[in-house]
């Protein structure tokens, strides 16, 4: 039981991950280590540059770390598998294929047994599941940016991986679209306890969607600067999330640390990642990891700085 | 910018068709004095040594160039019967186009068998890319009717000759192409097939192939376009049978009307089997 609930805590676990990739330059990031919990979703914000797609694709083990290690259920990841599910940045959809087609192709790859009805009766779910039933004949050339972005998650999601790997998948949808497979994403993430590892430039997308949020320093020597757990209830809701009386602390907490901390000499030096909670008013001390740096609410204020990162 | 409409288009092609026409019709119409004026006692008996009665006045000009008129006239009688067969030198137009389409179509189809299989092992591997360019590059820019000579000497058979020279010319852009197009698969799309554990075969047919088909496609219509122009060449010079055998012996027979006739089907059905690859090509491209 007890080594069970490890495996739980630390479902996956990146040690000591480090890339080059030139032998005469510094590391683009090194030294980072961190775990991600079953059914724990964790965003990663850093700025251009840092190395964030760099780890997303070890994990996925379309890449090679230069150093350091990944874990998945205690046993090391060397290369791609069925068990890791990938949305690629440009949804990556093979054109030449209907949308229904793409998801059976995905399917057929994961179950090779499966008869031409199964396959297809597995993926209408999913592609019911992101609300496309109606365009599952189009190519992807017919849909919409958002529309295209939905089928490269239900694409990830019918293949049934242990871990989702969202490579900034909202970065070029319009604002409203964003909103709504956000929460898509979020409702469909609740209900089947996935574990997903997502990079963003939006903290308010962090907010919404993370449980645990990863703050990356510049590279070079990027490295993870804090873990920032975040305090509000995994009931968040866009419409209401700015209402707690918690959000605009932590937010102002991610930006600060975008615009001002993450070039810093502090952020940049640190070997361990510094571990953030916040405590909310009437919450008592919640802190379970040893050396938990507290940060006071800060009364309700707007933030000036843009909570959304460009780069 | 609007599209130009349809009908309209195609008034000015029939307008322009008229005038080419009439162009035509004056260019070739008889001359008046050359007609008239009698024949000298010598031009007389010269002309009856070959067989031609003097007498006429309006002689039919089978040696000049001929008149629109006199060209319908021959496209009609060559479409009333274009499969006679009266001995090596007189054969129907139908059956001339049937061997070269025939040496077009199996030498075609041989540079396809080989050069898409070749280039998309080129394509897939930057190794064997590097070794082979050099000899890509000698032997691309090479006119295929230079390797006749060859031909002819090793294969001793001007039939598989014609052939050779088709495929020769026709494997090039295919392999070209098809390598191409193999080595631009989108990384992406490489990725998707990664995580999703697909096999190298499986993802050569099943991610690698479509992608680059459309690629692949353009390559076989430029081939296309050159066999076809290459064929007439290659019968022209080795003779014997074909559509550019026909040209050069109906030159020879001075039968301009003929070689008209040739030339213009040589265009249609140049722009037949282009239309065919075009209609192919758009079946295997994708929006992205």
């Amino acid at each position: 039981m007890a080594t069970e609930t490890c495996v739980d805590a630390h479902f996956v676990k990146i040690e000591g991950l480090g890339k080059r990739y030139r032998a005469d330059q510094p590391p683009v990031f090194e030294g980072v280590s961190f775990s991600i919990a079953r059914g724990e979703f964790v965003c990663i914000i850093g700025h251009s540059g840092c190395g964030k797609t760099t780890i997303l694709n070890v994990l996925a083990g379309l890449e090679a770390p230069g150093e350091g290690y990944v874990f998945m259920a205690n046993r090391q990841l060397t290369g791609p598998g069925l068990d890791r599910g990938v949305v690629f940045q440009g949804h990556a959809l093979l054109p030449w294929l209907s949308v229904e087609d793409n998801i059976a192709f995905a399917v057929r790859a994961r179950h090779a047994d499966w008869s031409r009805r199964q396959v297809r009766e597995h993926g209408a779910r999913f592609i019911e599941m992101v609300g496309l039933a109606h365009a599952a004949r189009r190519k992807p050339a017919e849909l919409s940016g958002g529309m295209k972005q939905r089928v490269g998650i239900a694409r990830a999601f019918a293949v049934e991986p242990r871990m989702l790997l969202l490579d900034e998948p909202f970065g070029a949808l319009d604002a409203l679209t964003r909103g709504t497979i956000q929460d898509e994403l979020l409702r469909i993430c609740a209900a089947t306890r996935q574990t997903v590892f997502m990079i963003t430039h939006d903290v308010d997308e962090a907010i919404l969607l993370a449980d645990k949020i990863l703050l990356m320093s510049d590279g070079p020597r990027a490295r993870i600067a804090e873990i920032v757990v975040n305090p509000l209830p995994r009931t968040r809701q866009r419409e209401t999330l700015h209402h707690d009386p918690l959000f605009y602390g932590l937010r102002n907490h991610l930006v600060d640390f975008l615009v001002h901390r993450a070039a810093g000499a502090e952020a940049r030096s640190a070997t361990l990642p510094r571990l953030v909670q916040f405590a909310g008013e009437g919450t008592g001390d919640a802190s379970a990891e040893p050396g938990p740096v507290r940060m006071p609410v800060p009364a309700r204020r707007m933030v000036s700085a843009a909570g959304r990162v460009h780069s | 910018m609007q599209a130009p409409p349809r009908i309209q288009a195609a008034l000015l092609s029939l307008l322009l068709f008229g005038v080419l026409l009439g162009i035509w019709q004056l260019a070739t119409r008889p001359v008046a004095d050359t007609a008239a004026r009698p024949l000298s006692a010598a031009e007389a008996e010269y002309a009856e040594l070959m067989g031609q009665t003097a007498a006429t006045g309006e002689a039919e000009k089978s040696n000049g160039f001929p008149t629109p008129w006199q060209f319908a006239a021959t496209v009609a009688g060559q479409l009333a019967d274009p499969f006679y067969d009266r001995g090596p030198n007189d054969k129907g137009i139908g059956i001339q186009l049937a061997h070269s389409l025939g040496r077009v179509a199996v030498g075609y189809l041989l540079a396809l068998a080989v050069a898409v299989p070749l280039g998309f092992v080129v394509g897939m591997s930057p190794l064997l890319q590097r070794a082979l360019d050099p000899f890509i590059q000698v032997l691309k820019p090479i006119s295929p009717l230079a390797w006749m000579p060859i031909a002819l000497y090793t294969i001793r058979d001007s039939t598989i000759s014609g052939v050779f020279v088709i495929f020769i010319c026709s494997a090039w852009p295919m392999l070209l192409n098809t390598a191409f197009g193999v080595a631009t698969v989108r990384r992406e799309w490489l990725n998707v097939a990664r995580t999703l554990e697909l096999g190298r075969l499986r993802t050569a047919f099943t991610v690698i192939l479509p992608a680059a088909a459309p690629t692949i496609l353009t390559g076989m219509r430029i081939s296309m376009g050159i066999a076809w122009l290459v064929i007439v060449a290659a019968e022209m010079l080795v003779g014997g049978t074909g559509i550019g055998y026909f040209v050069w012996n109906e030159w020879n027979n001075l039968k301009l009307s003929n070689v008209l006739f040739a030339v213009l089907l040589i265009g249609l059905v140049g722009m037949a089997l282009d239309l065919l690859l075009a209609g192919l090509q758009r079946r295997v491209s994708y929006g992205d």
